[in-house]
């Protein structure tokens, strides 16, 4: 296994949290530190006609709106400590998604920051967190 | 400017019942040109009795070539059309694109409409029980005309310089003939099926769905809507309004996510009815089966079920009509064959699945119960047949009823706009234009009775496919080399499956 980390972003407080670990543990460690940053979207969902036939332009204007607004500026973070630092920003289920990146770039582990829901929030509409505990294939710390 | 059109609107709202017995002027105003554009689009020579439309004729000649020109793809495709759509194929680096299942999904939501319903009523009615059997035949063989119709929709589409794509009939009549060094003719046809789409989206899918949901909203209330088309008209008109000119996406979402958990909520219900009937089920089969094939009661006998089989399956299918490669062709893929296969499903899901399984319905009452629907046809005949058994039924099936016209007009907006936009360029202002004169139709569609209004969009529906089917003659070969390419392709393994 690499000495990588996947730090998953989402530009909330936690995930800024989970970068200010991130950055100390690969100090620590000397690791790579792997940005990702999954727009929700599934293949599965409905939509109109007018919204297919411009779908491809929305597609481009979203990862480059990720790319610029949250990733690109944990980046230029990590740099600045002069760490090793990569991103990627993709479509997709969420927690499925960021272990599929997890394993295509060897990531030893994934770090994630936590939204802290209610019990009742993240029953109705689920907790990536949670979601990556019970199913990646590596260790997952959840940053608080 | 969407203000000024949302007054404008409410205006003729309160304006509306100021005019009584507007319905009957617009019935008498519509009828002789119904009767006018039949009788030219369904001119028919006599056949062993039976009166034959030249234009079913030509869809069914058409649907047979196919099957037999792309070696029965209709059932050799069929497994990997699944594969296709449950994403087997699906490359992970373009997740976030139109996927198969999203083309397909809107398209089908663009066909399972009120033929689904109604429109099987009505051929049991015309053409018997045997129409059933027809109507099975012709969904097969109309999966094989949207393969090829579907793939050259993505293969010819154009994409506009804003990133977005239109595709359809149009573009590949237009760019096909072009290839063959038929430039002239080419741009002709593409601008007659333009112009045909264009008129068809506002008969079949327009007029047609907004008739029939309010014949069933006015049947679940009992009869308490009479003489109130009108109004029920401009209500549905501005929903429609809001959506597609409002541009107020969460009306279309909310429809679009429902419509497919109504289709099978119709179809789990339509299979307890059956099973209620269960007693009729050997005889109803039975006379779909005799009735194709001796016609019993049928003028023109077994070719006059064929007729009417044939008719509405085109109806509700839409295969040989060129207008679900309209919305197939937004999906984004290297190979435009995929999404050929991928369309396959349509006609299968929508005629051989839905509209047989409303045929059961109706057939396995009629057994039970020749008389149980009195007088009513379309979907107030298929909501008596529910009734018979669960009696709340016809209130939810009204709202269904409504549920799959509103999603219906919406993507049939979109193909009629797409003819529009083909005529008269991609400005903003003429595409509103548009809209509001489709909003218009949605309205008129409640007033007028429903003998003019299917003549008329049954006649627009298949004038366009005279153009569309000639040209697919023309393309097939295209298509077939794509097909045997994407096939070696896929038994060399260059192009392989990401899941397992």
């Amino acid at each position: 296994m690499e000495n990588v980390v996947l730090l998953a972003v989402d530009g909330s407080d936690g995930s800024d949290r989970a970068l200010d670990h991130a950055i100390a543990r690969a100090k620590q460690g000397g690791a790579k530190v792997m940005v990702a940053y999954v727009i929700e979207w599934s293949p599965y969902s409905f939509n109109t006609p007018e919204e297919n036939a411009t779908r491809h332009k929305r597609r481009e204007t979203e990862i480059e709106r990720a790319t610029t607004e949250i990733v690109t500026p944990a980046l230029k973070r990590i740099e600045g400590e002069g760490l090793a630092c990569d991103g990627v920003v993709r479509h997709g289920h969420p927690a499925e998604t960021l272990i599929e990146i997890a394993k295509e770039c060897g990531a030893a582990q994934i770090l994630i920051g936590r939204r802290g829901h209610s019990g009742l929030k993240s029953l109705l509409f689920g907790s990536v967190a949670g979601n990556l505990i019970q199913t990646a294939p590596v260790p997952v710390v959840v940053v608080p | 400017m969407t203000r000024i059109l949302f007054f404008l609107f409410a205006a003729l709202l309160i304006a509306g019942p100021a005019q009584a017995g507007i319905d009957e002027t617009i019935n008498n105003f519509t009828a002789p040109i119904a009767s006018f554009i039949g009788s030219v689009v369904f001119f028919k020579i006599p056949v062993a009795g039976a009166n034959l439309p030249l234009v079913v004729l030509w869809l069914v000649v058409g649907a047979v070539f196919f099957t037999f020109y792309m070696g029965f793809i209709n059932l050799r495709g069929f497994k990997h059309a699944i594969a296709l759509v449950r994403g087997d194929y699906a490359d992970p680096n373009s997740a976030g694109e139109v996927s198969h299942f999203q083309a397909l999904a809107t398209a089908v939501s663009g066909t399972v409409g009120i033929g689904n319903i109604g429109g099987v009523a009505v051929a049991v009615t015309v053409g018997g029980a045997g129409a059933t059997f027809w109507l099975i035949v012709a969904g097969f063989l109309g999966m094989s005309t949207k393969f090829v119709e579907c793939t050259l929709g993505v293969k010819y589409r154009n994409e506009n310089p804003d990133g977005s794509v239109s595709g359809g009939p149009m573009y590949y009549l237009t760019k096909g003939f072009e290839e063959r060094g038929m430039v002239g003719f080419g741009k002709f046809m593409g601008t007659f099926y333009a112009i045909g789409i264009f008129i068809g989206a506002l008969g079949i899918g327009n007029m047609f769905q907004s008739n029939q949901a309010y014949v069933q909203l006015n049947t679940v209330a009992g009869g308490a809507l009479d003489g109130y088309g009108w109004l029920v008209g401009l209500i549905l008109a501005g929903v429609v309004f809001a959506v597609i000119i409002g541009g107020i996406k969460s009306i279309a979402r909310v429809t679009e996510k429902v419509v497919p958990f109504m289709a099978v909520f119709y179809c789990v219900f339509a299979i307890i009815v059956i099973l209620m009937n269960f007693s009729s089920i050997p005889a109803a089969i039975g006379n779909i089966f005799s009735g194709a094939f001796t016609g019993e009661g049928v003028t023109g006998g077994a070719l006059g079920a064929l007729i009417i089989g044939f008719q509405r399956a085109v109806f509700s299918n839409e295969a040989g009509i060129g207008s679900a490669s309209i919305a197939h062709a937004a999906v984004r893929t290297d190979e435009p064959v995929t999404e050929g296969y991928v369309s396959l499903l349509e006609p299968f899901i929508d005629t051989i699945v839905i509209c047989t399984i409303t045929a059961l319905v109706i057939g396995t009452s009629q057994v039970a119960d020749p008389n149980f629907a009195g007088e009513a046809t379309g979907v107030a005949m298929t909501s008596a047949a529910f009734e018979r058994q669960i009696g709340w039924f016809p209130v939810p099936l009204a709202f269904g009823a409504l549920l799959f016209a509103f999603s219906t007009m919406i993507s049939w907006s979109y193909y009629g706009l797409k003819g529009w936009t083909y005529l008269f360029g991609e400005d903003q202002a003429l595409q509103t234009v548009y809209k509001l004169i489709f909003c218009a139709f949605v309205a008129l569609g409640c007033v007028v009775q429903l003998g003019p209004i299917l003549d008329i969009s049954d006649a627009l529906v298949f004038l366009i496919c005279v153009p569309n089917i000639l040209g697919l003659y023309f393309l097939a070969p295209v298509v077939k080399r794509e097909m045997q390419a994407y096939r070696a392709k896929l038994e060399s393994g260059e192009i392989r499956r990401f899941k397992h």
